[in-house]
């Protein structure tokens, strides 16, 4: 077993979910805040797609828009110099983009449930919008934003297909713990895997114990 | 000083059409429920933005589509007590009544405590809002509305959520707490009681238009049109003929009635409050009877409730039975129960008691 796939997992994955986090808040509020219904509910489907489509379909598309013969991938290449395919950031990118959709529905469930006279009394009251969403609003969606997170960070590092298209599967480089467990048992290395297995299952299980004991918190004003 | 709505707002189902002013008088919004009121009140706060109009408060514009003037909620100064009181559940009743305080950390302490003993909330200063009673709760919305020191305060529907045997000594406590505070005060209700109450005027709203402004009495007294006597909580409306300048038909109740004043000509209905009928000790002679509003009854239903009777009535000598024509007769029960004559019922509609409607 090599440490390395261990911690480009835990590199992306974290990288991942900072991205993740704020995205996903950023854009539910966004779209929280649209009147039009039908504008809303086309975003909608759009944002959510990656959670729907096969990975390997979400690869493909990041590759289409990422590849080096591609006017993104290009621009990119031939003004800043940065490859993004079969990179280690395009671990990042896939995650990303396959957890968006966790953290964004489950954030803009959390904001929808707040009842709207909360906040219209906060304006009355002089709040000013910044002072409503930190005092307000942020507190009150913080258990449906933190259970997003949670999952939206296990969705990230469990990802496999979408990586596998647009980073490859580079050791020491893109290759992260689902990579290393295929590649390990198309090998034949069935005690290597199970290493990587157990890692796997000892973190997830970590982040479901975290999730419950989010939702579970006593949270003081519910009593 | 004072406020003037004057609104349009066109909304799913109805359009708004509001306008009224106040001048330090308490303000009552009467109406039943969907008629428009928590959106107009919306309209002031500046939650909702209405099509067009104006909003002006103490002289100060808070709207005027003409001049494309209007002000976020946070610029109005406007005390806003939802219905539902909108209290912050995660924050302790001192945290609620703090938190639109603008003012240094001792002053704002001071301030808070201030209400605190004002509102009599000591001891729950650490209590989140769930752990409150529904009156506890409304006292704590009032506070954090006026310790912001609004140049109004609304009310919306301050009583609805309360329980009905607790009511009459919450309302009494709110009317207390409410000479604290110096400034105007609107009340939105669909309850009669409670407006008449509080309210020295009154603005009756029917699916979406303020259709009479005046003073309450007046109003209750006299609702002029149709559709505010039904909501001032007349009970007895039948379609009217006019016959001659003192008298009138009332055509659902097949009765000839003459009245105190002659008769407007844009009268189109005719109202009698379940209140207002004389119970006459003897059967009158049948020519009297009719020169003086007198109905002979018959009897379909009596209800009993706790102090009264509900008596279902129509007119014994009135053959067209329709949905209109069973009057209702609110008495005393022990008027009723010692009446003299227990054969035929006979009411007298005073002439001063028939309510001419548009």
């Amino acid at each position: 077993m090599q440490m390395s796939p261990i911690i480009i997992s835990m590199k992306t994955a974290s990288a991942a979910i900072a991205f993740t986090f704020l995205l996903g808040i950023f854009v539910a509020r966004w779209v929280v805040n649209i009147k039009s219904e039908k504008a809303k509910m086309v975003l909608d489907g759009i944002l959510t797609l990656p959670l729907v489509l096969p990975p390997t379909v979400v690869g493909f598309l990041l590759l289409i828009i990422f590849g080096v013969n591609r006017p993104i991938g290009k621009f990119l290449l031939e003004f800043l110099g940065v490859k993004i395919v079969f990179s280690w950031p395009a671990t990042v990118i896939a995650a990303v983009v396959i957890s968006f959709p966790l953290m964004y529905r489950s954030a803009r469930g959390a904001f929808e449930q707040i009842d709207p006279d909360l906040v219209m009394a906060a304006k009355t009251l002089g709040m000013s919008e910044r002072k409503i969403f930190w005092r307000i609003t942020m507190p009150l969606a913080l258990p449906g934003v933190a259970g997003g997170g949670i999952l939206a960070f296990a969705r990230g590092l469990g990802e496999f297909g979408a990586t596998a298209m647009i980073a490859g599967n580079i050791a020491h480089e893109t290759r992260t713990l689902p990579l290393a467990i295929y590649t390990e048992v198309a090998a034949g290395n069935m005690e290597a895997a199970s290493y990587y297995v157990i890692i796997v299952m000892s973190i997830s299980f970590l982040v479901v114990a975290l999730t419950n004991y989010f939702s579970l918190k006593e949270r003081k004003y519910l009593k | 000083m004072g406020l003037l709505v004057e609104i349009k707002k066109k909304l799913k189902g109805f359009s708004l059409d509001v306008s009224f002013s106040i001048d330090g008088e308490y303000l009552g919004i009467l109406g039943p429920s969907g008629s428009g009121k928590s959106m107009t009140l919306k309209c002031i706060a500046g939650v909702e933005t209405p099509d067009e109009g104006r909003i002006v408060l103490n002289g100060k514009v808070l709207f005027d589509s003409e001049k494309k003037i209007n002000l976020i909620p946070q610029e109005r100064n406007i005390g806003y007590l939802f219905q539902n009181y909108a209290l912050f559940p995660h924050m302790t009743v001192e945290e609620n009544i703090g938190l639109g305080l603008k003012l240094p950390k001792i002053e704002k302490k001071r301030k808070v405590k201030e209400m605190i003993e004002s509102f009599r909330l000591q001891g729950l200063e650490s209590k989140y809002p769930n752990q409150l009673s529904g009156g506890q709760q409304q006292r704590v919305a009032l506070a954090r509305c006026i310790v912001y020191k609004p140049d109004i305060l609304m009310l919306d529907e301050p009583f609805s959520a309360l329980d009905s045997h607790l009511k009459d000594q919450l309302q009494m406590e709110i009317l207390a707490l409410l000479k604290l505070y110096e400034g105007e005060v609107l009340v939105v209700s669909h309850n009669r009681d409670e407006i008449y109450k509080f309210c020295k005027k009154l603005v009756v709203l029917d699916q979406g238009k303020s259709i009479l402004f005046g003073e309450t009495k007046d109003i209750f007294r006299q609702p002029r049109l149709h559709s505010a006597a039904r909501i001032v909580g007349c009970k007895n409306i039948s379609r009217c003929e006019i016959i001659s300048a003192y008298s009138v038909r009332a055509v659902d109740w097949g009765l000839i009635l003459n009245t105190e004043h002659p008769v407007p000509d844009r009268t189109k209905y005719l109202g009698i409050q379940a209140h207002d009928f004389h119970l006459l000790k003897t059967s009158p002679d049948a020519g009297i009877a009719r020169q003086n509003n007198v109905i002979k009854c018959q009897i379909e239903k009596i209800v009993e409730g706790e102090l009264e009777y509900n008596i279902y009535f129509r007119n014994k000598e009135f053959a067209d039975v329709n949905g209109n024509s069973v009057l209702l007769y609110k008495v005393r029960k022990e008027l009723w129960d010692n009446r003299q004559n227990k054969g035929d019922v006979y009411l007298r509609i005073p002439e001063k008691s028939i309510l001419l409607l548009e």
